[in-house]
């Protein structure tokens, strides 16, 4: 059942994790509502950084790092640099009527109650957690793993990521007159 | 070690990965901009990104971990072949919205 | 064993290969050089028979080839596989041999065709297609060959295919031998599911040895008829008769070997070969030899009246063929096969012969526009006239015997049908002389230019009805009354004692006069009103009387049309008009709902991503809802 955390108990832990909680969801939202494009993408850096956080939170520090440096150094870089080249601002979003609006929230609404009824109905385990005190999740052992086990999906995600490089190339090179 | 998990539960990441989800989903239905779209969608994964690392200290197995990797590989691939076509979009139709993309209509 | 498969193999397989070549490559080859491809094929054949007949007459074993299982079913096996006995090696024999020989005469014949190389590939294919029949070990092999020739028949009576008249022709005969084969059909079907077996031997072992039940008497007694239905189509009897005077539409060469000596035999063969269920249904035979005797004799009629030089022949042909099965109905199978043979020599001899004379006269096929052709074509004159003395049963020539024979088998069986058989043979001295008068003798009746270009046919085309002219003289020496080595050699068929021996007494030799007494009298009357009276038959419009009747072929061709055609066509045109719109209406409306259905569909692709994105997560709502909360 939900687990409604004792505030005045609380742990710094419980602490930092309701203040990150609190930063990603109000910070997805507001990269949804903010008019201008590029306030958006702001907003959104906070997002993954507050996400990284998490991570940070869960001892993965391997992929809070790889998070920061795809999501906040990559993506959100290549979303801003797009944004200034389409020279982007408020005035171009056309509004929505109400009708599309109003089916947004119905099915926002609609989808939060199916899941959480989900999670309700699934009756998770909650309570003690063991720990093994074993080591599985340092940069050590991931890499092990990762160039072990999952070799070849290792270097297909390369491929993968050339193949997308010389798409994206091909796809933005401004296409010849003589055609 | 101890568990982060015994002090915070899994249920609140449950519960925020599911709200993140929702934000996403209700993000590409709400706006007509393809790049807040595009957004959205990373929101989305990041939500499921956030719900496998949770599960993985969970069950103390580094294979989510390893899945987390890999989706983000694809994320960056598909991000950058995405803004690739929207760029060349904007410049034929002169806009990014995507009520102008009608090639679908039977 | 190895031998006997390769030589079967090369016999089969030869004219199957000339086929091939004259098919493909005819044309760049050359008249000539195909033509003697298609000609070699089957001399190969030819030279392998006599191999395999050197071989069964000093062993007098037959030799069975299996070469591969064919049709496996839980109590029925087929093998595809040949049986070379006595009986399937002196058809190949007369097939082959009589084969060869024209193909030689279709050299020069048909040199002025420009589709001569097509010609040969189908007299090659039709001699592969007989080989088949002949020597297939059981009925599906059999049947194979059986509808292979008639295949070839209908590719060759339709050869000059400008003519609307001759594909007629060609489709006529086609569908009256489906007709046949139907029966044939039905009847292979009826024995496989009695014996479970089609196999020519394990047939006759079965058949030998089961036990007797009413029930498998009556079995026996329907395939057998519908085996004759069969024969009556490919052999050309009543009622399924004529198409074979129409198949005259063919090149003469075709008619010679097909229509007279090789094809319409197979009836004959295919009741020989299962002379042990007809044996078993004596009410079967009796059929047969009433049917055969009425063909003889309505055929003869109407042969006496013909003017086309090739319809004398062809309705001598379908009357020589009711004799022979005539023979058949009254068991004396052996009697048939001589028949059979010494028709082959002398029918393909007088064939070639009147092919001989068509040549010479440029097409013209009306013996009314012919006559004193024997000083311009002595040796088509001598040759045809030796084969008319055989075919009218002048003594000492081969169908005398022959006839002789069934005549005899007759009076000891029937008199009645003893009686039909001799007026028959009475009136076929009558015609064949009727034909020689009027075209051989007497003044030239046609145009001066064609007088002017009467000249005797080249020696590729006399060397054949020499050849002929010497089998129809004397081929009535492999049966003497008496001492007939043809019944000794083919004893080992027959599950009766095999024609119990004439004995050569008074009756015989009273019988014997008469018939050549009749003969005799048939080419005196003949004599008599077409040399001495110099009469030549009217032309179409004067005709009255009896013999309007049988030219006309009493009509049988309008019946048929009225009873069968119009009707058939009728209940056509009811279907397509009434029937066929109903069933299109239905259709196409159905088609039209559809079609309905998805321009409304279609309608739902807006095109408007945000709609498409909506309905998708109400989906995925709705899947996932199904797939966790449902239970």
């Amino acid at each position: 059942m939900i687990h409604i955390p004792d505030f005045a108990h609380a742990t710094t832990v419980q602490v930092i994790f309701c203040f990150l909680a609190f930063i990603t969801v109000i910070t997805a939202f507001l990269t949804i509502f903010s008019r201008n494009p590029i306030h958006s993408a702001i907003y959104l850096v906070i997002c993954f950084f507050s996400i990284a956080g998490h991570y940070l939170l869960l001892n993965a520090q391997f992929l809070a790092i790889v998070h920061i440096i795809v999501y906040s150094g990559a993506i959100m870089i290549l979303f801003l640099f797009t944004i200034m080249l389409m020279n982007l601002n408020e005035q171009r979003d056309v509004h929505r009527p109400r009708i599309t609006r109003l089916g947004a929230i119905v099915s926002f609404c609609l989808i939060v109650i199916v899941l959480i009824t989900i999670f309700i109905n699934s009756k998770p385990i909650v309570g003690e957690y063991d720990s093994t005190g074993e080591d599985f999740q340092s940069i050590k052992v991931l890499g092990k793993i990762l160039l072990n086990e999952y070799m070849v999906p290792f270097e297909f995600a390369s491929i993968l990521l050339l193949v997308a490089m010389i798409g994206t190339v091909l796809l933005s090179k401004k296409e010849k007159l003589n055609k | 070690m101890d568990n982060i998990l015994n002090q915070i539960g899994i249920e609140n990441y449950i519960f925020l990965s599911v709200v993140l989800f929702c934000i996403g989903i209700f993000g590409v239905l709400y706006r007509r901009n393809a790049i807040i779209v595009f957004m959205s969608i990373e929101i989305m994964l990041n939500a499921v990104n956030l719900l496998f690392v949770a599960f993985s200290t969970y069950h103390q197995d580094a294979q989510g971990q390893v899945f987390v990797f890999f989706s983000m590989a694809v994320a960056a691939a598909e991000v950058a072949v995405g803004l690739a076509i929207l760029v060349s979009i904007f410049r034929n139709l002169g806009s990014i919205s995507i009520d102008n993309l009608k090639n679908l209509k039977g | 064993m190895e031998m006997d498969t390769n030589l079967a193999l090369l016999l089969v397989l030869t004219p199957f290969l000339g086929f091939l070549i004259n098919v493909f490559f005819g044309k760049s080859l050359g008249k000539t050089v195909s033509g003697i491809i298609g000609t070699v094929a089957v001399v190969i054949s030819f030279i392998v028979t006599l191999v395999l007949f050197d071989q069964i007459t000093s062993t007098g074993k037959a030799i069975e080839v299996t070469l591969f299982d064919w049709i496996q079913i839980s109590n029925l096996k087929i093998n595809l596989g040949f049986l070379l006995d006595q009986l399937s090696v002196l058809w190949l024999l007369f097939v082959t041999g009589i084969g060869s020989l024209i193909h030689l005469y279709s050299i020069s014949y048909m040199h002025d065709d420009e589709n001569m190389h097509k010609f040969f590939s189908y007299l090659n294919l039709f001699v592969f297609f007989m080989i088949t029949l002949v020597i297939g070990s059981n009925l599906l092999v059999l049947f194979i060959g059986w509808e292979g020739v008639g295949l070839c028949s209908y590719l060759l009576i339709g050869f000059w295919h400008k003519n609307q008249d001759y594909n007629d022709a060609a489709k006529k005969a086609f569908i009256m031998n489906r007709i046949g084969d139907l029966g044939l059909l039905i009847g292979m079907f009826i024995l496989g599911y009695t014996f479970k077996t089609l196999d020519y031997t394990e047939l006759k072992q079965t058949i030998l040895t089961i036990h007797y039940e009413p029930q498998i008497a009556w079995n026996v007694s329907i395939a057998a008829l519908c085996l004759f239905i069969g024969a009556c189509g490919k052999s050309a009897q009543i009622p399924l008769y004529t198409w074979l005077p129409d198949a005259m539409a063919g090149p003469t060469p075709v008619s010679a070997l097909i229509h007279a000596a090789t094809m319409v035999t197979a009836g004959i063969f295919m009741i020989t070969r299962l002379n042990f269920v007809f044996d078993l249904a004596t009410d079967v035979q009796t059929v047969i030899a009433v049917i055969g005797a009425i063909t003889s004799l309505v055929a003869a009629t109407i042969g006496l009246v013909q003017t086309d030089i090739k319809k004398v022949l062809a309705y001598s042909t379908v009357s020589q063929l009711g004799l022979m099965f005539l023979a058949l109905g009254f068991g004396a199978y052996e009697v048939a096969v001589f028949h059979v043979i010494t028709h082959a020599f002398f029918k393909a001899c007088l064939f070639l012969g009147s092919g001989s004379v068509i040549h010479g006269l440029h097409g013209e096929q009306d013996m009314r526009k012919m006559g004193g052709l024997r000083k311009a074509m002595p040796i088509t004159f001598w040759t045809m006239l030796i084969s008319s003395l055989a075919i009218s049963g002048v003594p000492f020539f081969s169908g005398f015997f022959s006839k002789d024979e069934i005549l005899l088998t007759a009076f000891h069986h029937s008199i009645p049908l003893y009686v039909v058989g001799s007026v028959a043979s009475i009136m076929t001295a009558f015609y064949m002389f009727r034909l020689m008068f009027l075209t051989f003798f007497k003044e030239f009746r046609g145009t001066e230019e064609q007088k002017h270009h009467l000249h005797e046919s080249g020696s590729l085309i006399t060397i054949p009805l020499i050849i002929l002219a010497i089998l129809a003289a004397f081929g009535g020496l492999i049966s003497l009354p008496g001492h007939s080595w043809l019944n000794e050699y083919l004893a080992p068929l027959f599950t009766k004692v095999a024609g119990e021996e004439h004995h050569l007494g008074a009756t015989e030799y009273t019988l014997m006069g008469v018939a050549v007494l009749g003969g005799l009298l048939g080419i005196l009357i003949a004599y008599i009103k077409y040399f001495k009276q110099d009469n030549v038959p009217e032309s179409d419009e004067n005709i009255t009387g009896l013999s309007k009747v049988l030219y006309n072929k009493y009509y049988v061709d309008e019946i048929y049309d009225a009873v069968f055609v119009q009707p058939i066509n009728v209940l056509s045109k009811f279907f397509r008009d009434y029937i066929e719109t109903g069933l299109s209406a239905l259709v196409f409306g159905l088609g039209k709902v559809a079609n309905e259905i998805a321009f409304q569909g279609k309608r739902l692709q807006s095109g408007s991503i945000g709609l498409y994105l909506f309905v998708f997560v109400l989906g995925m709502c709705a899947i996932i809802s199904y797939i966790f909360l449902a239970q």
